[in-house]
């Protein structure tokens, strides 16, 4: 894939960095505001889906290390089952149990488990469509030639 | 009352965009209605109170229409049409069947549904109001999400997870080869 002209790819790069820091918000604050993991996951994809479309595929040497999108998508599915797992062994002894304290409602660090899922589904979500996108892309490209 | 006529008007319009999405000669302006219709659904979201399902909503209508647009462009813009097609007749006869029957059990069951505005069923009404003393988080959707159905959202993950593998594995031009 070839990139785009001079004035699309500086505001992809001007952009993609204002979208994904806003990706990043959205998973965060998951737990007290709307949005959470799976929007600011693809929020994150999108920051990177922009960057790549713009600046076309070999200016980041995706072919050599598109298997890493991919070990990064296992990586947290396996996180997350552990920290579901290790709800068996503390607090309520529930399968995902949310045993961390609660602390006070509103703010940033509460609710317990429910932030780190967030994050976690965030970084599986933004892995999971951009490996999907990546396979597209090269899949074209080595079609084409 | 205002959000029923907002949502008439809404409603009316995204019929006729979806009228228009089927009977369109051109592609792209087939995919530009039925993008209408999804960007539609957001603001349906929006005055139903889900903001949550809106954000949701408006990402992947984009990225669909992306898609769809891309797809397009690869391919051609107007529809093939077979020129020897004289099922109109079987056709229009039963999707009117099929239109009275379900609007007949859809009267009939709309009678047994709770008036609209009033959430609070039976069930939904413990996660509504424990849910910040039980969970902590101020986000109902997230609280019930990822304490009160953790395994369901797990499966969601499994679902997506699934997708990926499907996707590279279809994808994949070069298979691995064996060394002999």
């Amino acid at each position: 894939m070839k990139g785009m002209s001079v004035i699309v790819k500086k505001v992809a790069q001007l952009l993609s960095a204002m979208i994904f820091v806003f990706g990043m918000y959205i998973a965060i604050h998951g737990h007290i505001m709307p949005g959470g993991g799976f929007t600011g996951g693809v929020l994150l994809a999108s920051s990177f889906i922009v960057l790549v479309l713009a600046q076309g595929l070999e200016y980041f040497k995706l072919k050599q290390q598109r298997e890493r999108t991919s070990l990064v998508e296992s990586l947290s599915v396996l996180l997350i089952l552990l920290l579901g797992f290790s709800g068996l062994f503390a607090g309520s002894m529930v399968f995902f149990g949310n045993y961390l304290p609660k602390g006070q409602p509103g703010e940033l660090l509460s609710a317990g488990n429910i932030p780190i899922y967030s994050i976690l589904i965030g970084i599986k979500v933004a892995a999971t469509l951009f490996t999907i996108f990546l396979a597209l892309t090269i899949y074209k490209e080595e079609v084409s030639t | 009352m205002n959000t029923e006529i907002y949502l008439t008007i809404i409603l009316i319009i995204m019929i006729i965009l979806a009228l228009t999405a089927i009977h369109a000669k051109d592609l792209l302006s087939a995919v530009i209605a039925q993008g209408g219709i999804g960007y539609g659904l957001v603001i349906c979201f929006l005055l139903l109170k889900a903001p949550d399902l809106a954000i949701v909503q408006i990402v992947a209508e984009t990225i669909t229409i992306i898609i769809m647009v891309a797809v397009l462009h690869d391919s051609t813009r107007f529809e093939m049409r077979c020129p020897t097609c004289r099922r109109d007749i079987i056709n229009l006869t039963s999707a009117l069947i099929l239109g009275a029957t379900l609007l007949y059990f859809f009267v009939d069951a709309i009678s047994v549904l709770p008036p609209f505005g009033e959430h609070t069923l039976r069930m939904s009404a413990n996660y509504v109001y424990d849910a910040i003393e039980k969970t902590g988080a101020t986000n109902l959707v997230k609280g019930v999400l990822w304490d009160f159905r953790a395994l369901d959202t797990l499966g969601e993950a499994a679902v997506l997870f699934t997708t990926a593998m499907g996707v590279l594995a279809i994808l994949r031009l070069k298979g691995r080869v064996k060394n002999n």
